[in-house]
């Protein structure tokens, strides 16, 4: 199953500082980690949200609204992410509390979400089981 | 955390960390069934004090440590039993705690592809590879391996026993193996990982839906040789293959179960992600400067495919100038039919029957039903209606998957019709 690993911004990612040789280094080890123990699949760090434009929807229907950057809530913004495959949740959290804490002042902060996947790359039967209810319901409702 | 939950974090870090303890502490004790046995007593006493003192900061270097104590402890009590570990002892008592944390907890890289060779040794059948390679490097349990390869735990267990005795008498097992012997001992490796793969992937078309788990192993275990033996090309050149053929397991089955054909499968629901690191291994293995072997020359034919937009703009020329270099490096009657339909593809189907007809009297092939598949096909389009539905009729007679029996005497009819017009 797959994991992504959300670093969330902050103002210094938002500034477009950069973090200090000793985050660099321990980000550079704790990715070769994930490499050695062949559960990395990509990883990213993304430009400054000043670089970026936001798409918006306010009317359903409507015509997109585009709006440059940089935005405000730096913690809802994404600095970068870190794709893994991993056999558990468990695994996936373990690795996550082994990321180094992604920019330091207390404003780091990690999100862990899973990655919808079809069956192929899954053996657990529950999830399994729910995928196929959920694809009978479907067929069903196709039906005339 | 309650128990249950301390359970699955142990069960998670275990599985992180198993491999490089158990390979740490074989080179120590020479014995990988005690080296395995020190980190599962490791692993106990975790479970029983990390619920009240919480987890470690550095789990490994934690239970490295514990196993460490115990390693050390065992080979004491035992020096005066057998010489082998007289002279361990002799050894462990020269160094201090100091220098041993320092031997254990650095760079464990090279002990681990020493446990990947002697996971992988000649001495032990494929079966026995496979099995100690999962419990070993993977941190699968005797249970997981069992539903894996559809058989029982206690014949998995036996097995795996059997195994670790085989080893222990080989005494030169956990040595690194150099020059010639290195070559041959790697490809037995990747054979392994690329068998694992295989089992897994052949039996995503059924119903058995753990096996998935195989393959996802196998590349996992593929991805961690690729840093272990980096300048191995092969071990790159299969990486690439597992990725880029596991980029398409979610459209090789169709929604009633059939098998869907790599030209007819929906080419947007492949995973991009796996081919773009498929093709990056690739590369990986072409920069080494040597002329690319049997994985690496699959791969590129997977690749040839992957890259590919829509299936008829396949590089057909290209898939059959790699079969024609595979067919030189590892050749076999079925990679000569695969030329075969690349040739028929690239050139015209006269030339791909040419091919066909020179390894049809091959006995290896007496019972292969995609040869009068093939060649039917192949008949077919030359509008040799008559002697295509014979060949498709052979081949149905001749295959045991139902689905592919329909498949084959519709096609069979379909000529029937055809040479009667």
């Amino acid at each position: 199953m797959r994991f992504m690993m959300i670093v969330k911004g902050t103002t210094d990612s938002e500034a477009g500082t950069p973090p200090s040789p000793e985050l660099l280094e321990a980000m550079q080890k704790y990715n070769e980690e994930l490499v050695k123990a062949g559960v990395l699949l990509a990883a990213d760090g993304l430009q400054p949200t000043s670089a970026g434009i936001r798409i918006s929807y306010p009317e359903p229907g409507g015509k997109p609204k585009v709006v440059d950057g940089p935005f405000a809530e730096a913690k809802e913004i994404i600095a970068g992410y870190t794709l893994i495959e991993v056999k558990s949740r468990e695994e996936a959290i373990e690795w996550a509390l082994r990321m180094p804490d992604p920019h330091g002042f207390g404003q780091g902060e990690i999100e862990l979400r899973q990655v919808f996947e079809p069956h192929d790359l899954t053996s657990e039967p529950e999830a399994l089981a729910g995928q196929a209810a959920l694809r009978k319901q479907l067929d069903e409702r196709r039906r005339p | 955390m309650n128990r249950p939950s301390a359970r699955r974090t142990v069960d998670a870090i275990w599985r992180i960390e198993a491999p490089k303890l158990i390979a740490a502490l074989t080179r120590m004790v020479r014995d990988v069934g005690l080296a395995e046995d020190l980190a599962q007593d490791a692993m106990v006493v975790a479970l029983e004090r990390w619920p009240e003192t919480g987890i470690p900061d550095n789990p490994g270097a934690w239970l490295m440590t514990v196993a460490k104590r115990r390693a050390i402890d065992w080979i004491r009590r035992n020096r005066q039993r057998d010489d082998k570990y007289a002279e361990l002892a002799r050894v462990s008592e020269l160094i201090s705690e100091d220098d041993m944390d320092k031997a254990l907890d650095g760079e464990v890289g090279d002990d681990l592809l020493r446990l990947v060779f002697m996971t992988c040794h000649p001495a032990l059948s494929r079966e026995a590879r496979v099995a100690l390679t999962l419990r070993l490097l993977c941190g699968l349990t005797t249970e997981e391996i069992a539903r894996s390869f559809l058989t029982s735990e206690p014949t998995v267990a036996q097995r795996i026993v059997r195994a670790k005795k085989t080893l222990n008498a080989e005494r030169s097992s956990f040595e690194m193996p150099s020059g010639e012997e290195l070559a041959e001992r790697l490809s037995a490796v990747l054979e392994v990982v690329y068998l694992m793969f295989n089992e897994g992937y052949a039996a995503t078309s059924g119903e058995h839906w753990v096996r998935p788990l195989l393959c996802q192993e196998a590349l996992r275990l593929g991805r961690i040789l690729a840093e272990l033996a980096p300048r191995e090309p092969e071990v790159h050149g299969l990486v690439a293959l597992m990725e880029i053929q596991a980029s398409r397991l979610r459209t090789r089955v169709g929604d009633q179960g059939e098998p869907v054909l790599l030209l007819d499968q929906d080419r947007a629901q492949w995973d991009r992600l796996l081919i773009r690191r498929g093709l990056a291994a690739l590369e990986r293995c072409r920069k080494l400067g040597r002329p690319l072997g049997p994985y690496a020359l699959q791969a590129a034919i997977a690749a040839c495919h992957a890259e590919a937009p829509a299936s008829e703009e396949t590089n057909w020329i290209r898939i059959a100038a790699l079969y024609e270099a595979l067919s030189r490096q590892a050749p076999s009657p079925i990679v000569e039919l695969n030329r075969a339909v690349a040739v028929a593809m690239a050139f015209g189907p006269a030339y791909g029957l040419q091919i066909v007809d020179e390894i049809a009297g091959l006995s290896a092939l007496e019972n292969y039903h995609l040869l009068p598949s093939v060649r039917g096909e192949l008949l077919r389009k030359l509008g040799r209606y008559g002697e295509a539905r014979l060949e498709f009729e052979r081949a149905a007679a001749m295959t045991r998957n139902v689905r592919e029996q329909e498949l084959l005497c519709a096609r069979a009819a379909e000529c029937d019709a055809r040479s009667s017009d």
